[in-house]
C-alpha cells in the first residue's frame, strides 16, 4: 500500500535516475523533473475535463429522466458514450474560426490564452497527496487568488474585443459577479488559513489530519464555522466559475452567450476548457481548505492512496455542482449581487467571528456551541429577511386592472 | 417557521430522486433509442405520396392511368408525369415516367384527395435522407410503386375503405356487364324468335 501511495513520486525518480545513469547532466534532469510534474498535472486535469464534459451531460440527463449521450464509442463498442469528448474535440477543431470584422483582432485572439494561463497556474499549489505539491509556497493561498484574478481580465478582454453589445454586457456582468463573489470567497479562505495559522495549503491540510476519538476526522467542514465557511466558499466558487445558478454572464435567454458570443471553434473550446479547469482548481482548493485535502475520512481507509482521496473528493464536489445545476434556475442580476453583498458577505463575517470564538474558547464542546450560535443566529435572521424580501407574491399590474 | 434554504434542499431532493430513480425504474425513461427502437406510428401519420399497385407485378398492377389530375392539382408542382405510348404511338393508360420531387413536396395530401383511381396514397417512410441534394430526392416510378399489401399494413382503415370501394365498383361493373350481356342475349333471342316466326307468317 505504501508503494501505491508513493507510486507517482517513485516512478518519476526511477525514470530520472535511469536517465542520470546514462550520463544526462543534473541541470537537464531537474528541468525534466519539473516538466514531468507539469505534464502529469495538466494531463490529469485535461482528462478530468474530458470526463466531466460527458459526465455532466449524463448526470443532467438522468436528473431529467433522459439517457444523455450514450452513442459515441470506439468502432463497434459503445462504452456508454464515453468517447463523446473525442467527437466534441474533433468537431471543435475542424470548425471555422470566425473573427468579427470590426473586432480588435489581437485582443480577440489573446483572450482565450489569457483565460487558460491562470487556470493552469493555480494548479501548482494544490497538495494532491502526501508530499505531492508541485510548488510548495508559503503563501500558496494568496498566490491562488492573486493569479486566479487574471481570468477576470480575460473575460473582459473577450467581451471588449468582440465589439458586440451582448459580449460587452456579458463581460460587464461577469466582472461585477466575479468581483462581488471574490470577497466571500477570500473571506472563507482566510478563515481556514486563520485557524490553521498558515497560508500554505500543505499546512492547512496537515492541520486537518488525525482523528478525534480515533475515528472522527478533524476536517474543518465538520465544525459549525467550517461548515458555514465551506458552504460560503462553495457558493462563491459556483459564481466564480460562472456555473449555474450564477451563469448570468452566459445567460442564453438574454445575452446569446455573453462574452463567448463571438467565439467559435478552437478558441471557444479553449475558453470552455479553461472554465472547467478553473472550476476543478477551485474545487481542489475547497477540498484542501475544508474537506481535509488528501486525508482519508476514516482511519482504516488510509490504505487507499492519498491522491485517490484528493481526486475522489474533487470529483464529488464537481458532482454536487452538476447536481445544483440540475436543480436551480438562473438568478436575476440584481438578486445575485444583492445575495453576494447582503447575505454572503455578512455571513462570512459571522463565520470569521465564529471561528475566532471557537479557537479562543478552547475548541471544546462549549466552543462548539458558541460558534454554532454565532453563525446560526445571523443565518436565521438574514435568511428570513432575504426570503421575505424576495418572496414570490402575486403580481399586480398598475394599468391593466 | 420556515427555515431559510429549505426550499433548495427540497429541490435537490427532487433532482436526486429523479437521478437515482432513472437507474432503478425503467419506465421513468421515456426516450426511444431510435435506430434500435422504432416508434409505432399512428395510422394517420404521413410523409410523402407513393403509388399503389395490385397483385405481384408493379408494372402490370399499377392503378395509375396517367390522367395527370394530381400533377395539375399539386400546389408546389412537384409531380411530373409522361404518358406511355404503344408501338403505334397511341397513348395508353399508363405513365411512362412518374416522378415526385420530395424536396419540394409539402405532404399536403391533395394529390391523394383528387386521384379518381385510388392510385396515389401517403407513405409513412421518413428515413429518406441522402448524400446529394437533388437526384436522390426525386423519386421515380421504381421507388414510388408499393404494393397494396404494404398500403394495408400502414393505413389499415383507409385501405379497407378503398378496397371495399374498389370491390363495389368491380361488382357494379360486373353486374352492368352481366346486365348488358343478358340484354344482348335477350335481344338476340328475340331476333331469332322473330326470324323463326316470320317465315311461318310468310308461309
Ligand atoms: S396518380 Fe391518380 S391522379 Fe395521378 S395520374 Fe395517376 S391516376 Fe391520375
Ligand atoms: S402531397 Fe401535396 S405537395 Fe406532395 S405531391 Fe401530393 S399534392 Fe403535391
Amino acid at each position: 500500500m505504501d508503494l501505491l501511495e508513493r507510486a507517482p513520486i517513485e516512478l518519476k525518480s526511477w525514470f530520472l535516475n535511469l536517465l542520470g545513469s546514462f550520463g544526462v547532466p543534473q541541470g537537464i534532469l531537474s528541468v525534466l523533473s519539473a516538466v514531468i510534474i507539469i505534464g502529469t498535472v495538466i494531463g490529469v486535469f485535461l482528462g478530468l475535463f474530458a470526463l466531466m464534459s460527458v459526465m455532466e451531460r449524463k448526470i443532467l440527463a438522468r436528473a431529467q429522466n433522459r439517457y444523455g449521450p450514450n452513442r459515441v464509442g470506439f468502432f463497434r463498442w459503445r462504452l456508454f458514450g464515453l468517447f463523446q469528448p473525442v467527437a466534441d474535440g474533433i468537431k471543435m477543431i475542424t470548425k471555422e474560426d470566425l473573427v468579427p470584422r470590426t473586432s480588435d483582432r489581437a485582443v480577440h485572439f489573446l483572450a482565450p490564452v489569457v483565460m487558460m494561463i491562470p487556470a493552469l497556474l493555480v494548479l501548482a499549489i494544490l497538495p494532491y497527496g502526501r508530499d505531492m505539491v508541485p510548488a510548495e509556497l508559503d503563501a500558496g493561498i494568496l498566490y491562488f487568488f492573486a493569479v486566479g484574478a487574471g481570468t477576470e481580465v480575460a473575460v473582459f478582454m473577450a467581451g471588449w474585443a468582440s465589439n458586440n453589445k451582448y459580449s460587452v454586457l456579458g463581460a460587464m456582468r461577469a466582472i461585477a459577479q466575479m468581483i462581488s463573489y471574490e470577497i466571500p470567497l477570500v473571506m472563507a479562505a482566510i478563515i481556514a488559513a486563520m485557524i490553521s495559522g498558515s497560508l500554505s495549503p500543505s499546512a492547512i491540510v496537515a492541520a486537518q489530519g488525525g482523528f478525534a476519538w480515533g475515528f472522527v476526522p478533524q476536517w474543518f467542514v465538520l465544525t459549525p464555522w467550517g461548515f458555514t465557511a465551506g458552504l460560503l466558499f462553495y457558493i462563491a466558487a459556483l459564481a466564480e466559475s460562472n456555473r449555474s445558478p450564477f451563469d448570468l454572464p452566459e445567460g442564453e435567454s438574454e445575452l446569446v452567450a455573453g462574452h463567448l458570443t463571438e467565439y467559435s471553434g478552437f478558441k471557444y473550446a479553449t475558453f470552455f476548457m479553461a472554465e472547467y479547469i478553473g472550476m476543478f482548481a477551485v474545487c481542489g482548493l475547497l477540498v484542501t481548505l475544508f474537506l481535509g485535502g488528501w486525508q482519508a475520512p476514516l482511519p482504516f481507509l488510509t490504505i487507499i492512496p492519498s491522491w485517490c482521496w484528493f481526486f475522489g473528493k474533487v470529483c464529488f464536489v464537481a458532482f454536487t455542482m452538476v447536481w445544483v445545476r440540475a436543480t436551480l434556475p438562473r438568478l436575476r442580476i440584481d438578486h445575485m449581487l444583492a445575495f453576494a453583498w447582503k447575505f454572503l458577505l455578512p455571513m462570512s463575517f459571522a463565520a470569521f467571528l465564529s471561528a475566532a470564538c471557537w479557537h479562543y474558547a478552547g475548541r471544546g464542546p462549549l466552543a462548539w456551541l458558541l460558534s454554532l450560535a454565532i453563525v446560526g443566529i445571523p443565518y436565521l435572521i438574514l435568511g428570513t429577511a432575504f426570503t421575505n424580501r424576495f418572496a414570490i407574491s402575486r403580481r399586480t399590474y398598475q394599468f391593466s386592472e | 417557521m420556515n427555515i431559510p434554504g429549505s426550499g433548495i434542499i427540497k429541490g435537490l431532493a427532487v433532482t436526486a430522486r429523479n437521478f437515482l430513480g432513472s437507474y432503478v425504474e425503467k419506465d421513468r425513461l421515456t426516450t426511444e433509442q431510435y435506430p434500435e427502437e422504432r416508434p409505432k406510428l399512428p395510422e394517420n401519420a404521413r410523409s410523402f405520396p407513393f403509388l399503389v399497385f395490385d397483385g405481384e407485378d408493379p408494372e402490370a398492377g399499377m392503378r395509375c392511368v396517367s390522367c395527370k389530375i394530381c400533377e395539375k392539382e399539386c400546389p408546389p408542382q412537384c409531380i411530373y408525369i409522361v404518358q406511355d405510348r404503344d408501338a403505334a404511338g397511341k397513348a395508353i393508360k399508363r405513365p411512362k415516367v412518374f416522378d415526385i420531387d420530395i424536396s419540394v413536396c409539402m405532404s399536403c395530401q391533395i394529390c391523394v384527395e383528387v386521384c379518381p383511381f385510388e392510385s396515389i396514397r401517403m407513405d409513412q417512410d421518413y428515413e429518406l435522407s441522402s448524400f446529394d441534394r437533388f437526384g436522390s430526392l426525386v423519386l421515380g416510378k421504381s421507388r414510388l410503386l408499393k404494393s397494396n399489401t404494404y398500403y394495408r399494413n400502414i393505413h389499415p382503415t383507409e385501405a379497407a375503405e378503398t378496397d371495399a370501394r374498389l370491390e363495389a365498383d368491380r361488382k357494379k361493373k360486373e353486374a352492368a356487364a352481366a346486365a348488358k350481356a343478358a340484354a344482348a342475349e335477350k335481344a338476340a333471342a328475340e331476333k331469332a324468335a322473330k326470324a323463326a316466326v316470320e317465315p311461318e307468317v310468310k308461309a
